[in-house]
């Protein structure tokens, strides 16, 4: 009877999982109907975004968000990878110890905090070195990375170090330099680890909020180059959900809302079902 | 107090007061071996464990080394200098003094690669030459006939007692002139390790071989010359079936009819 | 050159690379730390915990409202989402295993940890605060719960499944009903690592700022009551540091700070958990 009762209990706090999920998407669906029923597919294609006016295309913000999460990977990938590499193949004990648990507990400092730093004391340098305003794509670009390589150089540094001892030496043992035996042994071995941290960090990096806010602009204009201000649908939620004073503005907001969430969706789906298992595969 | 045998023939290692340190460590884990090592031939290191056979074994290649603080004293020749000495030239050293562990290490590449790793190491890259040397070397490990078919899949898809065949013909395809065994069966079944002895002693016609092994049947079957350690010294060094049915050490007596071990 | 010289050179350039980007790297993350750390103890006084929020230029103003706010957001949070996380990952590790409901529930709790936690604050804005039709902690306090359950979900059913399967069989072989074999032989020998889980889940949505822009609010002064706009260190963090004044952005470095704290608190306590249950 009891056993029933739990039964049932943890089946459905599962089962709530699943619900929730679609769930959102219902909601989000619904909300965004107005939008889509307006605009069509103007509304991904159209960079014109006038509240005042009624006309809201969601271009500019998706372009934003995509070019500002490319830009973070592909500045934090290098350096991650090469963080992962000093952590775990050159550093000796006691700087391993110390670095690796400050690169630890930095992927957990609240975003927030990252975007905080970009505004008050990053922005102005990149306003010293490049003129304008400083704030726009490189910024938010370089804020993102910094916020997503220490997590991508933990995880990566883990993968690495389950490279077990006897497969390095072997490759020592043949007369590999420690340069050799990484990129033979160890970053084959460790692989799908490394590119599921890439994942998550990429899935951080799209729907991040607060860590580029500050740093982005907000203004719906498609960059012409990447010291322009623009802006992301994160950006754009945070700074004028509050402020929709018309159905068709928040239906807008929903859309963009739904758009991330598919997005972010894809992007997760794609890399856990076909990429990682691919690799897993290879292996 | 030890006994060791003067070899007659010629010798392709000389380990002459030879003692190391781990780090850390305030006394040493060998203590002033001295050892020859017969060329073609099979010398065997046995003992208790902790005795310093799979240290001594480790020394030859300088894998020590990839661990730092490590401290070697005295000698050890090859090719007429000390390889102790800290100019020597690790990897120039370990493509002529190979190693097989004690499980099979198949590198995460196709069973091609693995064995061409070496050679490309080197800086071989003519196709056809590759091919070649893969193939005599897969033939030499007695393992072409199950792989050849199947070169370009992950090695990783082999049984452990073919992985094992194929790390020896990885390092064989670069011709050394020594291979170190550390008890290459520890990890395999009795058939593979069956074929893996075989394998040895063939291979003697070509390098000078030093095997590490719990097994005291393995190293009878195996080697033409053992040795016995303990506790960081080596106790007896003879010709194999001397040393298993006449020791001169009473420790080696012990040790070989299982008073201790 | 030959071969092997050529090796020894791209040897030293790539490991050459690898610390100079740690260097950088770490040079970068070591910045934001120490502009954490000097900001925020620059900042931190006891007013900041015996005031409440008040209009620029006052001297007595603080963050009693925040910190409260804060806590009560994420307490109940946890009280939410802590017994669901529980329950659905016992269902998944004891009773769906390997079929394959439990498989789409796993892959799609993944998917789930990684949706843009703004996106859970706009579904909570549309089905609680707009049928309410005021923000409220109540609000805040879902959108948090639902970014946590997947954590907590999979931390358990991981955990769970390390619980050698012998330990249960010994179990029901003395006669106990599942639900005692899991209440008191599963969960004892996974205790650690879900404590773990539960208390990273509980840092990670401590941190969460997006999510509460448009659920609980915020509030520039102190308040309990659940159905009401709440205020919370993030948000409160967000608002103060991007205002004009120079003691508001104080009151958001010193809010950052204890925030901060408070997080990589959170984040040593289940890591010496999780390694005390190892040695044992």
């Amino acid at each position: 009877m009891i056993d029933k009762i739990f039964l049932n209990m943890t089946r459905t706090s599962a089962l709530l999982i699943l619900f929730i999920v679609a769930w959102i998407f219902v909601v989000l669906f619904n909300h965004s109907i107005e939008a889509m029923q307006t605009f069509g597919f103007d509304f991904i294609t159209k960079d014109e975004w006038a509240p005042n006016l009624e006309k809201f295309g969601a271009y500019a913000a998706i372009f934003g968000s995509v070019a500002s999460t490319f830009l973070a990977m592909l500045l934090a990938i290098p350096v991650a990878i090469g963080v992962a590499i000093f952590l775990s193949e050159i550093a000796h004990d006691k700087i391993k110890g110390f670095f690796g648990v400050s690169v630890e507990l930095l992927a957990a400092i609240p975003s927030v905090i990252y975007g905080m730093w970009g505004l008050f004391f990053f922005v102005p340098i990149l306003r010293d070195i490049f003129g304008g305003m400083g704030i726009g794509l490189l910024a938010a670009g370089i804020v993102l990375a910094i916020m997503i390589l220490p997590f991508m150089a933990a995880v990566t540094r883990d993968a690495m170090n389950t490279t077990p001892d006897i497969l390095k030496e072997s490759a020592y043992a043949l007369g590999g330099t420690q340069w050799d035996v990484i990129k033979d042994i160890i970053i084959p071995y460790a692989k799908a680890g490394i590119i599921g941290s890439l994942i998550l960090a990429l899935g951080r990096a799209i729907g991040e909020t607060m860590a580029v806010t500050f740093v982005m602009g907000n203004v719906h204009h498609t960059p012409k180059t990447i010291l322009d201000p623009t802006t992301s649908i994160p950006v754009t939620l945070a700074n004028e959900f509050t402020e929709a004073d018309s159905s068709l503005y928040f239906s807008s907001l929903f859309g963009l809302a739904l758009t991330l969430l598919v997005m972010s969706f894809v992007v997760i789906a794609i890399a856990k079902f076909y990429f990682l298992r691919k690799v897993r595969k290879g292996q | 107090m030890a006994s060791i045998i003067d070899i007659k023939d010629e010798c392709s290692l000389h380990v002459r007061n030879f003692s190391f340190t781990y780090k850390g460590a305030t006394t040493p884990s060998l203590k002033k071996v001295t050892m020859p090592i017969a060329k073609h031939s099979v010398t065997a290191l046995i003992g208790p464990s902790g005795c310093g056979k799979t240290t001594l074994l480790r020394s030859f290649n300088r894998m020590h080394d990839l661990y730092p603080g490590n401290k070697y004293e005295g000698e050890i020749e090859f090719e007429g200098r000390n390889i102790l000495d800290p100019k020597e030239d690790l990897i120039h050293l370990r493509t002529k003094i190979g190693m097989i562990f004690q499980k099979p290490t198949a590198f995460p590449m196709s069973i091609f690669d693995n064995v061409a790793y070496g050679m490309r190491l080197q800086g071989i890259k003519n196709k056809t030459e590759l091919e070649g040397r893969v193939e005599k070397a897969l033939q030499d490990a007695a393992i072409w006939k199950e792989v050849k078919d199947r070169l370009k899949h992950d090695a990783n898809g082999l049984s452990g007692g073919q992985q094992q065949r194929l790390c020896i013909a990885r390092a064989i395809a670069v011709e050394p002139e020594v291979l170190l065994f550390d008890e290459p069966t520890s990890a395999l079944d009795p058939i593979s390790t069956q074929g893996i002895e075989k394998l040895v002693i063939e291979l003697k016609e070509r390098v000078s071989i030093i095997i590490v092994t719990h097994n005291m049947q393995q190293a009878a079957r195996v080697s033409d010359y053992t040795g016995f350690m303990y506790l960081g010294d080596l106790i007896e060094l003879g010709h194999t079936e001397e040393l298993f049915v006449t020791p001169k050490e009473k420790l080696t007596q012990e040790y070989i009819t299982g008073k201790f071990g | 050159m030959t071969a092997t010289q050529k090796r020894i050179i791209i040897n030293r350039i790539a490991l050459g690379f690898s610390t100079l980007s740690a260097i950088i790297a770490l040079a970068f993350l070591f910045w934001i730390l120490g502009v954490l750390v000097m900001k925020g103890v620059d900042s931190l006084s006891w007013s900041i915990f015996m005031f409440e929020g008040s209009p620029p230029g006052y001297a007595e103003s603080g963050l009693k409202h925040a910190l409260v706010g804060q806590l009560i957001l994420v307490g109940l949070a946890t009280l939410i989402g802590v017994p669901l996380g529980i329950m659905a990952g016992t269902y998944l590790s004891e009773y769906g295993k390997n079929s394959k409901l439990a498989h789409t529930i796993r892959d799609i709790s993944d998917i789930m940890m990684s949706a843009p936690s703004i996106v859970i604050g706009a579904f909570v804005y549309a089905v609680v605060v707009m049928p309410m039709g005021h923000f409220s902690a109540w609000a805040g306090a879902i959108a948090l719960a639902i970014i946590m359950i997947p954590i907590i979900l999979r931390t358990t059913d991981d955990m769970l499944q390390l619980v050698p399967g012998t330990l249960r069989e010994a179990a029901f072989a003395l006669g106990a009903p599942k639900y005692k074999v899991i209440m008191d032989v599963v969960y004892r020998g996974a205790k650690a690592g879900i404590l773990t889980g539960v208390l990273l889940g509980i840092a990670r949505v401590g941190g969460e700022t997006a999510p509460l822009l448009f659920t609980s609010f915020n509030d520039n002064f102190f308040t309990t009551d659940l159905n009401e706009a709440m205020p919370s260190l993030t948000v409160t963090m967000f608002n103060y540091a991007i205002s004009p004044y120079d003691d508001w952005q104080q009151l958001g470095w010193a809010a950052a700070f204890i925030l901060s704290m408070f997080i990589l608190g959170l984040n040593i306590v289940g890591r010496l958990i999780l390694l005390a249950g190892k040695r044992k």
